[in-house]
């Protein structure tokens, strides 16, 4: 490149701004000046933290263990193992997850419902200190579930933004670092704009809400398993879907760098008779990611949505073959606890036996995130599909 | 709080059979009017060439000479040298330009002016040709200008998309592989660029985009935050320019445009005229900051424009920019008077174009 004189670079801005004011056209009409826009930039009290906490549970070879089920949820998987849905129960479940040792070493972070957060184990010691003492930051469900939304074709959107500000912030008060929303968008039933709409903005709202005040806002706008559409129909309703919720979080000014998203895998319906293999889901998932995810998000999450555990682990391994720009990992609740579960049974003496069986999923999870996962070996369990048609979660 | 158990074959009141239901092409009238549309990119002949051609012209060190000044404004630039503004001067200015000996080892692509497009040498050969010969594809810029929007304290909206399908199939059948269009949009610390003027510049640039990729040509997607007077900071520009690179890439989603098939021409992040230059570090830090909280990985290359800088600075910056990387899109140039300002002002008009034009350099010589 020619070396160049500073006069001639002088010359060139001023002469920059005559032209300036001639290009936008002789005949401009003069204006009232609009109203003045609060352009604020946005800077809130806790960004570094977000951005410290976003990167740390989006740290390599680790991923999320969901262990947010309402307690209604909760009562059907006790139930699958026989167990009655009560608050004992539900405490000895959890305590075996968050009492797990070594689980840390795969497992960044852990989703709870709110009765969880608040409880402490039989000997009286809070579940976010086991947590926090593991290595594991500690994370909320904040909304408050899907109902019907009015005016579309029976969809449904997420509640939960009344009264947030204050939930979250005492969420924080009690060792909370990051939450989770869970919307949803159903591609048999569309999906409508209106409820595309919805979902994203709800989400947004939620985000904006939870940065204010400390959390790390999971962003999971589910595109549901359900329905006989190929793979090709649910990259367009991803793409669509996502496009809605980075343009409706940059509305919100959400901070990018502070967030992680929870996106549902790029896979064709669950009553699809064609199949796709885990390179496939790789390179269509991956393909949607790059169209519509900034650089600037940390980490993504994905969820299992009733896949089996093996292939929920496969697909991830398969996405992780070559660099992303972001961290690309797992947030799985029943590909993760499906084993642990059956392998428990609610019996004391099967608890070290349970504990291994975690550790056993959590690792060929963190394996994968680092692309380094193989199949061979898993037991037929962890192979077997999860899904449930119209699952209610 | 019941959840809804979610049924696939609730449809309210429409008639419509089972079977057409997952077809992604059908219309299903339902209250609340669902319409399935097909896939843009599965129909277009283009869509492999347009990924082609933009990784091709933002591959690594590669990157894009503006020589689209209109008529008028090359008017302005000869001047500048004394020369009058004819047809002829402006062609031997290109012709200078376009045979620059390996000027094909750092271009990959040179935007070009209706008139310039078709355009030959003095000797006669068509400068699509010397281009082709150069390995520099050649583009088109296909906007018509910047127009008043009424009621906005100077604010413009870019001009062209009458006729624009029939331009770019011209434009294509004559060797031009991508376009053009600049979106203007000014600011200041409080009330710019206001919301109108953003939703119609975006607007633009997506119908534009969707546009030319119907048709065979990668579109430069230029969002330009002008560089304009006034004590406006670094952050102030960082945000606005988040802002509008949000609306952008929303509309360009809505009209299926085909993202790895797009090039990105954005302002580099400055404060206003009245502050200090900041130190390249500064610059660099703020843009791949702005870049990465705004651009998908999808999109190939981002090609800064170099409005306002000098010819130094629009370098210095640019290197700048690298020590920031990897990032998944590359961080190039897209540059005119950076590129051109000490070349006009060395040749004058000068008929001994190959002893005046500066060698390229030789890592075996230098």
């Amino acid at each position: 490149m020619a070396a160049v004189a500073m006069s001639a670079g002088m010359a060139l801005k001023s002469s920059f701004c005559g032209a300036a004011v001639q290009q936008s056209g002789a005949t401009a009409v003069a204006a009232k000046p609009q109203r003045v826009a609060m352009f604020a930039v946005r800077a809130g009290g806790y960004d570094e933290e977000l951005v410290k906490t976003a990167k740390t549970i989006a740290s390599p070879g680790r991923g999320i263990l969901a262990i947010d089920e309402s307690n209604a949820t909760c009562g059907k998987r006790l139930a699958s193992i026989g167990l009655e849905n009560n608050e004992v129960n539900r405490q000895a479940y959890r305590q075996l997850l968050c009492t797990t040792p070594g689980l840390g070493e795969y497992i960044s972070g852990a989703i709870m419902f709110e009765e969880t957060l608040y409880q402490s184990t039989s000997d009286g010691k809070l579940m976010v200190d086991c947590l926090k003492e593991g290595g594991i930051l500690p994370g909320i469900k904040v909304d408050k579930g899907l109902v019907p939304l009015p005016g579309s074709n029976d969809e449904s959107w997420c509640q939960g933004l009344d009264g947030l500000a204050s939930r979250t912030a005492a969420y924080y008060k009690q060792g909370a670092r990051f939450a989770k929303w869970r919307t949803v968008v159903s591609i048999p039933n569309g999906p409508s704009d209106l409820a595309i709409t919805e979902a994203a903005w709800g989400l947004a709202r939620y985000a904006a809400i939870c940065q204010d005040t400390g959390l790390v806002p999971i962003v999971e706008p589910e595109v549901l398993l359900d329905g006989s559409h190929g793979i090709d129909r649910t990259l367009e309703v991803a793409e669509k879907v996502w496009s809605k919720v980075f343009y409706f979080l940059a509305e919100n000014n959400v901070m990018f760098e502070g967030i992680l998203l929870k996106p549902s895998m790029v896979t064709p319906g669950a009553e699809c008779p064609e199949r796709a293999t885990p390179e496939q889901v790789a390179e269509y998932t991956l393909r949607m990611l790059k169209r519509r995810v900034p650089p600037a998000v940390p980490g993504i999450m994905f969820l299992s949505g009733g896949q089996s555990e093996v292939e929920a682990t496969l697909n991830l391994n398969a996405m992780n073959q070559s660099p992303n720009p972001w961290h690309v990992s797992f947030s799985y609740a029943r590909a993760l606890q499906n084993s642990v579960l059956k392998t428990w049974k609610g019996q004391p003496e099967n608890l070290e036996a349970a504990k291994k069986a975690l550790l056993v999923r959590a690792k060929a999870n963190s394996l994968a995130q680092l692309g380094k996962y193989s199949a061979e070996g898993e037991a037929k369990e962890a192979k077997e599909g999860m899904f449930v048609k119209g699952y209610t979660y | 709080m019941a959840a809804v158990a979610l049924s696939k074959s609730v449809f309210l009141g429409t008639g419509v059979a089972e079977s057409t239901m997952f077809k992604s092409t059908s219309v299903v009238p339902v209250r609340g009017h669902i319409v399935m549309t097909s896939n843009f990119e599965k129909t277009n002949r283009y869509a492999d060439e347009l990924k082609q051609t933009a990784a091709f012209i933002s591959a690594p060190g590669k990157g894009i000479l503006a020589s689209d000044e209109s008529n008028a404004t090359t008017g302005k630039r000869l001047a500048t040298v004394g020369m009058d503004n004819t047809v002829e001067n402006r062609q031997a200015w290109r012709e200078l330009l376009y045979s620059a000996p390996g000027l094909g080892n750092y271009i990959s692509g040179t935007i070009m002016f209706d008139e310039t497009l078709f355009q030959d040498s003095r000797a006669g050969v068509p400068f699509v040709d010397i281009l082709k010969k150069q390995g520099i594809l050649p583009g088109i810029k296909v906007d018509t200008g910047l127009q008043p929007i009424d009621g906005t304290d100077g604010e413009t909206a870019t001009q062209g998309l009458d006729g624009l399908a029939e331009r770019c199939q011209k434009y294509y059948q004559q060797g031009a592989r991508f376009a053009k269009w600049r979106a203007v949009l000014r600011v200041d610390n409080e009330v710019l660029p206001s919301s109108t003027a953003i939703l119609e510049n975006a607007h633009g640039l997506a119908r534009y985009a969707q546009i030319c990729q119907a048709n065979g040509l990668v579109p430069i997607v230029e969002p330009e935050v002008t560089l304009g007077e006034g004590d406006y900071s670094i952050e102030r520009t960082a945000y606005i320019s988040e802002k509008v690179n949000s609306h952008v890439f929303r509309l360009l989603n809505e009209y299926n445009v085909i993202l790895e098939g797009i090039l990105l021409k954005p302002n580099m992040i400055l404060p206003g005229l009245d502050v200090p230059t900041p130190a390249p570090e500064e610059v660099a830090r703020y843009t791949v900051r702005t870049m990465l909280r705004s651009v998908p990985g999808a999109v190939p290359g981002i090609h800064f424009l170099s409005g306002g800088m000098s010819e130094e600075e629009a370098t210095l910056n640019l290197q700048a920019l690298q020590a920031f990387g990897p990032t998944p899109w590359s961080l190039t140039f897209s540059y005119g008077r950076a590129l051109q300002s000490s070349t006009l002002k060395t040749w004058s008009g000068k008929v001994c174009i190959a002893f005046l034009t500066t060698p390229p350099y030789d890592p075996d010589i230098d």
